[in-house]
């Protein structure tokens, strides 16, 4: 397994935003974690980032083994491509930062665009810097904050094409939290559904379609948002 | 650290319009007061109007002719005269901005001070803003009464040759002309020799005794007039002692006050811009996810405001110190004054950072606080009432610019209460900030 989370419970004051949330990744898995908004999904994931600390519940695997890439491009606009991967690679330790830039430049298409400043790129590109920001230290697992919420169709498609490409080729544990439950049954190899702060199910999108026990099947979008009322969400 | 100030330091060799303000602003400043020092005020434009009809301005006081102009020259001094020849021609310039008030000499000034018709009188017109017409009324009202300290000491040491006549003896002039005075003293001696010589029935000795007696008595009294004349003419003298506080010369606080300002708003304005921008770029959760410590971070951070202020603060200085007189052996203290008070600015430049999420608010929160506390520390005591000129004490010392000013003031100036003690107080108070600021950065996890 190469990360689990087991009976996950954080409170911010009187709210529980998660209630004993046990989940696990594989090695070159996608796992896709849906729900409403208020869900608890970034919760969940800046948990297992190690941003947040959890008020109990265990987690396999310690923050410096995960690459995390937050919702908005964390990275520096008036540094270049290059500069904002040096200095993260720098700030990561990895024994020869320039090699390693050099090589995600390759792995994420941006070496035409290295030299730069980050802020005249465009969002999709953006984006690409920050996945690859969260990729410099060769973590075997990925978390990704709504990758692709900012982004146009073609840039979406470009985005996961390279997301896939880490798990089926890298063997990268891929978690990521997403609005698009279309997005979801298309890239992912399993779902999380979380409503309140709890998993109501956890299985691939063809057994999320199972569960939900409507005669008139039309799309996954349509049959997630069946299944949280059917539990009453 | 090094890898983050390397990164900060490239932002803002990009930032050309933030980096524009923070070098020529403090030089703008510099200059400004450099050539305001140098230079010292204009006179303000004054018109002036003399209806003593040519020839009169002259008067013989006691036998002594005494030229009334000189004393208004006294007045051109402070002021720039601009003649005019009506008293309607004195207001238009006076209405019209082209002066900022107008000085009336009347035709009967010198009868008046000559003939004991009462006081002299002078017309004063004001026009213009509260600010200008202060500051020529005040300019105006000095020198009258430089004016009238000459006038009347003229008049003391006149009445005093006199009193000396009346009492001694010798010749005194008048309006009406010269007389030789006998003087009581040669009176009283006349009056004991004939007593002598008289009879003691004589009819007429009880008549000369009297006045033997009178002119006795009339010359212990002018024995005391002079001193009381002399008195009169300056009846107080101010001795001057200054107990506690700086005894530097405004022009010279001047310049301390200048560079803190500057160091203030060039520390506060850019350790709280960067950290906010951390934030802002969506970077600082990155960075404190394993990456770099919170306490690192904040280190870095005051370290780079505090190194780009004080050299901000050293090149003011150096701008200044062209154009007046520091004393530039002092430059050793002047490092450690402009460190010091950078680091405590910085300091509480990243507490208000660690309270915004964005630069916008980070900045308007730095000038928010850092405009009062220039403000307070420079409320003298005695300005306003006592309790609250010890809640202002204690703001003062609360914050960092009332020490980093003293520590400018002693280290450029020499002024007391020394420079020691300021760095002291400025380093706990970074400490003191730089907690806070420590404290402020849980409320954020990304």
């Amino acid at each position: 397994m190469s990360t689990e989370a087991r009976g996950v419970t954080k409170r911010f004051g009187e709210r529980i935003a998660l209630r004993d949330v046990s989940l696990s990744v594989a090695e070159g898995e996608l796992l896709a974690i849906i729900g409403p908004n208020g869900a608890g999904k970034t919760t969940l994931l800046s948990i297992l980032a190690g941003i947040l600390e959890p008020d109990a519940g265990e987690l396999s695997r310690p923050m410096r083994e995960i690459g995390w890439v937050p919702q908005q491009p964390a990275v520096y606009g008036k540094l270049s491509v290059r500069e904002n991967l040096l200095l993260f690679a720098r700030l990561e330790r990895v024994a020869d930062p320039a090699a390693v830039v050099e090589r995600m430049l390759a792995q994420t298409g941006l070496a035409d665009r290295a030299d730069d400043e980050l802020g005249t790129l465009s969002g999709g590109n953006r984006q690409r810097v920050n996945i690859a920001v969260g990729l410099l230290a060769d973590p075997p697992v990925l978390l990704l904050d709504e990758p692709s919420s900012s982004l146009d169709p073609r840039q979406r498609e470009r985005l996961w094409r390279f997301v896939d490409g880490l798990a089926r080729e890298n063997r990268t544990a891929v978690v990521f939290t997403t609005h698009n439950v279309a997005e979801a049954e298309r890239w992912a190899d399993r779902v999380l559904v979380l409503a309140d702060g709890e998993v109501v199910f956890t299985g691939t999108p063809a057994e999320l379609r199972t569960a939900e026990h409507h005669e008139e099947r039309t799309d996954f979008e349509g049959a997630f948002v069946r299944f949280l009322r059917e539990r009453g969400h | 650290m090094r890898w983050l100030l390397l990164k900060d330091l490239q932002i803002l060799r990009r930032s050309k319009l933030l980096v524009g303000l923070l070098v020529v602003y403090p030089i703008a400043i510099a200059l400004l007061i450099g050539l305001a020092l140098s230079r010292g005020p204009d006179k303000p434009a004054v018109a002036f109007l003399n209806q003593v009809p040519l020839g009169q301005a002259v008067t013989n006081v006691g036998g002594e002719e005494i030229d009334f102009s000189r004393y208004a020259d006294e007045i051109f001094e402070a002021v720039d005269p601009v003649r005019v020849k009506t008293r309607a021609e004195a207001i238009e310039k006076v209405e019209s901005g082209a002066a900022l008030a107008a000085l009336i000499i009347p035709p009967d000034v010198v009868d008046r001070l000559n003939g004991g018709l009462g006081q002299a009188e002078i017309e004063v017109l004001y026009n213009g803003d509260a600010l200008k017409q202060s500051y020529v009324q005040a300019t105006i009202d000095s020198q009258l009464a430089r004016a009238n300290a000459a006038l009347s000491a003229k008049i003391r040491d006149v009445a005093v040759e006199d009193l000396a006549v009346l009492t001694d003896g010798g010749e005194i002039h008048t309006p009406i002309g010269s007389h030789d005075l006998l003087g009581l003293r040669t009176a009283k001696e006349i009056l004991a020799a004939t007593l002598a010589e008289l009879p003691a029935d004589a009819p007429v000795r009880a008549g000369i005794e009297r006045v033997d007696d009178f002119a006795g008595q009339a010359l212990i009294g002018l024995g005391f007039a002079t001193p009381a004349l002399r008195a009169v003419s300056a009846p107080i003298q101010v001795e001057t002692t200054v107990l506690s506080g700086s005894r530097t010369p405004l022009d010279a606080y001047a310049v301390a006050l200048a560079v803190a300002v500057s160091l203030l708003l060039v520390s506060v304005l850019l350790a709280a811009g960067v950290l906010a921008l951390e934030r802002e770029e969506q970077a600082y959760g990155r960075l404190v996810r394993g990456l770099v410590a919170k306490t690192t971070l904040l280190a870095e951070k005051i370290a780079l405001a505090a190194g780009c202020s004080a050299l901000v603060g050293l090149a003011m200085l150096c701008g200044i110190g062209a154009f007046t007189g520091v004393d530039w052996s002092r430059f050793g203290l002047w490092i450690a004054a402009l460190a010091a008070g950078a680091l405590g600015c910085s300091a509480l430049g990243v507490a208000i950072g660690a309270l915004a999420r964005e630069v916008r608010a980070a900045s308007l929160l730095g000038l928010l606080l850092a405009l009062p506390l220039a403000f307070l520390a420079l409320v003298p005591s005695g300005a306003v009432a006592g309790g609250l000129y010890d809640v202002v004490r204690v703001v003062n010392a609360a914050f960092p610019f009332k020490p980093t000013l003293q520590a400018l003031d002693a280290a450029v100036n020499g002024a007391e209460p020394g420079l020691w003690g300021s760095v002291a107080h400025l380093l706990a108070l970074t400490a003191a900030f730089a907690a806070l600021a420590r404290l402020a950065l849980r409320r954020f996890t990304a």
